[in-house]
Order: C-alpha cells, then structure tokens, then sequence
C-alpha cells in the first residue's frame, strides 16, 4: 500500500470533505471542510471529484514524507509555503512529489485554513458516507482525529498519473462586509441591538475553532432574554448567549441550540469567513434571502468557469532563452 | 386537533425554518413531527434533509437547486391532507437505567425541588411514557418528553465539566441520556448502560424524534453486566431495548 507517512503533523490537520449530510436528526454535525471552494478547486488541480477528502490544515501546516512511486498534490487556500524537498511550489498548481519526497508546509498568515488535495484521495473507509473527520466525536477521516507524527495516510494511486501540471488562478472570495440574512430570532434582540450589529466591527478572538468563531465587539442587547427552546441550527448560524458576543457557528457546528440566533451569514460569504484568523476585523451587512441566493449562483458561475479555465503549468522562457529565439529582434524590427 | 398555522422563518440561504410556537408543548412537537414526516414523503425538489425539534422544522436545501419562495410555495402545496391517519407510529422502547445512588448525585436536590421523595421521583421517572422529541447537542442524545409539570425545573446553576457518559437526566419536564461524556447543566438521576449512538449502524443514533421510551429500573450488578456485554459488542441494544408494543 502507498501511504504519505506524518511526520509532523502540523497545528491540526484533518481529512475533510464537502460534509456529511443527511444525519443532523441524529444529532451528527455536518463537518467538511471551513474553505468548500478551496477544497473544490484543489481536487480539480489533482484531476479528483470535487467532494474527494484532502487535507485540511490550520495555521501551521505538516511535514509528510512520500511513500509511494509518486504523489501529486495541490495546495489552495493560503501561500502556506509548500514545498517538496525544500523546492517551494506556489499554491494554486498541482507538483507531483517523488518517492520519498518531504513535502512540507510551512506555518501562515494570510488565512485560517488551506487545503493540500492528493491525486486519488486517500484510502480511507468513509464514515456514515463522508471522509469528514468530527473529532468531538472521535469519528471520520483518519481514526477520528488530527494527524499525529507517525501516522501513515493510505494512498488510492500507488502513483502519480503522467499528465502535465495545472494550474488555476486565485478564487474571488468577494470582499466588503460579510453578508448576513436577519432570523430567525431577530425580534429575540432590541431593535438597536440590529443596528449596532451592522454599524460596528467585530474582532475574531482566540477561543475560535472548526465549532465556532468567537467574536468580540460591540455588546447585542436581548430584547427577551437569552434562553430559547432549542432550535435547528443552519450554516453559518449567529448565536447571541447571554454575554452578548455573537459566534458564528462553522462546520463542526452543533445541530440544534438554544440560544437565540440574530441571522446567519450567506453561503457565499463562508468560505472567506472560514479563512478568517484570530485577530481579524469582521463587519457584516444584512441582506435578503432572495439576494443571498442569487449571491450562490453568481459565486457558483464564477467558480465553474475558474475551475474551466485551469490549464497546464507554462514554464515561462527566461530572458536569454526570448534572446537566443531572436523573438526581441523580430518585435524590433517591426 | 385543527391545524397549527406555521411561521416560515429565515435562517440563511440553505435552510429555512417552519416555526409552529416558541415553547415545549407536546402539541407542537406532534404537529412539527407531522410536518416533516410530510415532507420526508413528498420529497421535494432541493431539500437536503429536514431536522425537527420542539417547536419548529428546520429544512436545510441547496439554494443551487430551489429558492426560499419556491419551497414555500411547494410546502404550503402539500396542505394538511388527513394527518392523523398518516402518520405512523414512532418505534417503542424499554430501556435499563440504574437509579442507585452512585450515579444520581443530583437526585436530594431534584426531590427536594419537586416535593416528592427521592424514591418517588425514580419512580414516576420509571412510569412516565417519554416521547423522542429531538435528537441533538451530541450525536444521538435524545431529548424526550414529558415529566408532570412538578418536574419543571431550570437546569443547574453551574454545569458539570464532565457529566459521565449514559448518565440520564432531567430538566425543564425533559428527560436527556448522555450518550458520551461531556459538559452539562442537567440534573442527574440514574444511568442507562445502553449505547444510543454507533456509526456502524444503518440509521447511527437507537433513538428517533417520535420514538417512544420508558424506563426499566434495573440494580448495579444488571447495570455493570449490560455494560460489560456492550463494550464487548455483545449486546445490540435495537434488538435488546425494541419494545413490542407501538405507541
């Protein structure tokens, strides 16, 4: 069996895929990754399904040595300093890694979480029909937990395929405020509540993980107390607890709750929040459901025709190779 | 029983919420059990899958494949039709719990509370017909209604860290089993030995919304015997607890 031997795990790096859906009535999260589009776009890079398990890595990536023929792997979501045997690679291209190659990654900053996709994915036994690792509850990706040094990631391809490298341009994570539909327990918050949550910034704290993304910021007033009965929990969910700092519930989110929701943020706008690192600076913009979804769409268009446009890795000429070609002299002379 | 007007509530592009009332009341909990036993037949174009909970469905979908309008209007479609004779029954339980006294450290307060004695509280909590109303807060921990309205108690004022796995609790008239340890604010009363949740299984989680549950008082020496065959794999609960009585 090919495997890509840990060995070091990085801060936590976990199997994900695009989730695990249909079992929220038993109480099981939905999981995947917090950044779908840069999973999706790595796994087109590697020549994979777009839901196939990859690696998800948080801020301090792992060091995995090749034990097998040949890998190909992708990196998306950060310039988190890939390289194979100390030869960096930039993100967003597909490199195919020798036998017993090191392929590290290094610690970043300009996101939360990235993706390192393998051609074939991983061998590993799907857990209620996801690759998803839920480590709260100790089940999916590989034992039900982050990677530790030692671990050996079973490998579907003994070897790369030989086709040539691709390449992708950046995704378009949109910008501006992070875009909010009100509900369903906005009139659980004093009016003025609602409007400071739109007028003023809020701060991503430390206490964030795959659960939540704690916030802190401008206080949100309850109009009617803190405690609801518990309710379904949808992506993206705010809640408001007693304290009056909001938490964005990510994707290993609980499926029902009982403190009151003031809205939750778009499906488009996600994947950018899932990037957001402790530190960072959130303001939100409400927006109607009927906007959001045409948001998806146009998000959803947008990235088909990025993924439609990977094409293969042009090694560009130097200068002297342009000279030696006598390209320059002919444009001269023209 | 007429119908119960739903409020559609947003939560989101993908999910939306059919909102029946804002409290535990096993009126609503029946009318959104209906609401998504419909919805689970009619298969609509677009839902993901449907979660519900005391007082409201929630419908998670692909905004890919339908809008918001559009699942209204096909969900007011489906009308209210003969619900009674629609339904079916949920499956029917009889589940092992120990009330000794090592596993029910809250049990003085929870009399002292209710008025009853400690062994009437067991008691009644042994009688009491409980019906699943949501499955939640950990894969498969099953939140089951309803105690008598003496039972109606705030959770405690400072939760447990760790609330040993299968300890079986009560709050707010509710009965919960954890079924994996971990934090909690319910006041404990016994321990059922059962596993509620493997992702072996077809469906992962032994209980359902709609189910139906008592409890069977067992002593310690049955309590550790049924936990011993459990961990050994040796005890399915979906054969050992299936009550053959419907509810």
């Amino acid at each position: 069996m090919s495997h890509l031997r840990v060995e070091r795990p990085g801060l936590s790096t976990t199997v994900q895929d695009l989730g695990r859906r249909g079992l929220q009535r038993y109480g099981v999260p939905v999981s995947g990754a917090l950044d779908p589009l840069a999973l999706r776009l790595a796994n087109a890079l590697v020549g994979n399904a777009a839901g196939t398990g990859a690696l998800e890595i948080l801020a301090l990536g792992p060091t995995l040595v090749v034990e097998a023929e040949s890998v190909r792997v992708a990196l998306v979501g950060s310039d988190a300093g890939l390289a194979i045997d100390g030869q960096p690679v930039p993100a967003g291209r597909s490199v195919t890694a020798p036998h017993g190659a090191r392929i590290t990654i290094g610690g970043f900053t300009d996101a939360a979480s990235c993706i390192l996709a393998v051609e074939g994915g991983f061998a590993l036994e799907p857990c209620m029909g996801s690759l998803s690792t839920y480590a709260r509850g100790g089940f999916g990706g590989f034992e039900g937990r982050a990677l530790k040094a030692g671990d050996r990631l079973p490998l579907l391809k003994p070897a790369a395929t030989a086709v040539p490298e691709r390449k992708a341009e950046p995704i378009d994570y949109g910008q501006g405020p992070i875009r909010v539909v009100l509900g369903p327990q906005e009139d659980w918050f004093e009016p003025a509540a609602i409007e400071r949550f739109f007028a003023e910034p809020y701060r991503v704290t430390a206490e964030t993980d795959r659960m939540g993304m704690r916030l802190d910021g401008a206080k949100l007033d309850h109009a009617r107390g803190f405690n609801i009965v518990s309710d379904g929990i949808a992506d993206g969910h705010i809640q408001v607890p007693g304290t009056g700092q909001p938490i964005v519930l990510l994707a290993d989110r609980q499926t029902v709750g009982g403190y009151p929701k003031i809205g939750a943020v778009i499906g488009a706008d996600l994947p950018r929040l899932g990037r957001m690192r402790p530190g960072s600076e959130i303001r939100f913009a409400r927006i109607a459901p009927a906007e959001a979804e045409a948001a998806r769409r146009a998000q959803e268009t947008a990235f088909a025709a990025l993924v439609q446009r990977i094409g293969p890795v042009v090694v560009m000429p130097t200068t002297e190779q342009l000279l030696q070609a006598n390209l320059i002299d002919g444009v001269v002379a023209a | 029983m007429s119908a119960l007007k739903p409020r559609y509530l947003a939560a989101g592009d993908a999910a939306l919420v059919i909102e029946y009332g804002e409290v535990i009341d096993p009126d609503l909990i029946q009318a959104v059990q209906r609401l998504d036993r419909r919805l689970s037949r009619a298969r609509l174009t677009g839902v993901i899958e449907t979660v519900p909970s005391f007082r409201s469905l929630m419908v998670h979908y692909d905004p890919l494949a339908t809008t918001r309008a559009a699942l209204i209007a096909a969900i007011e479609g489906l009308g209210d039709e003969n619900e009674a004779a629609a339904v079916a029954p949920g499956r029917s339980w009889r589940l092992p719990c120990c009330y000794d006294a090592a596993f029910a450290p809250d049990l003085a307060d929870v009399a002292a509370a209710t008025g009853l004695a400690p062994e009437a509280v067991t008691q009644t909590h042994a009688a009491n017909p409980f019906s699943v109303a949501v499955v939640g807060f950990l894969p498969g921990c099953p939140f089951m209604a309803e105690l008598p309205p003496i039972f109606n108690l705030p959770r405690r004022t400072s939760p447990r860290t760790r609330v040993p796995a299968g300890s079986v609790a009560v709050a707010q008239k509710l009965s919960v089993i954890y079924p994996t340890e971990s934090p909690g604010g319910w006041h404990l009363i016994g321990n059922c030995p059962v596993p509620l949740f493997d992702a072996r299984w077809d469906t992962p989680a032994l209980l359902a919304p709609a189910d139906g549950v008592r409890f069977q008082p067992i002593d310690a020496a049955e309590h550790a015997r049924i936990l011993a065959a459990a961990r050994a794999g040796e005890y399915d609960p979906r054969r050992e607890c299936a009550d053959g009585e419907t509810i």
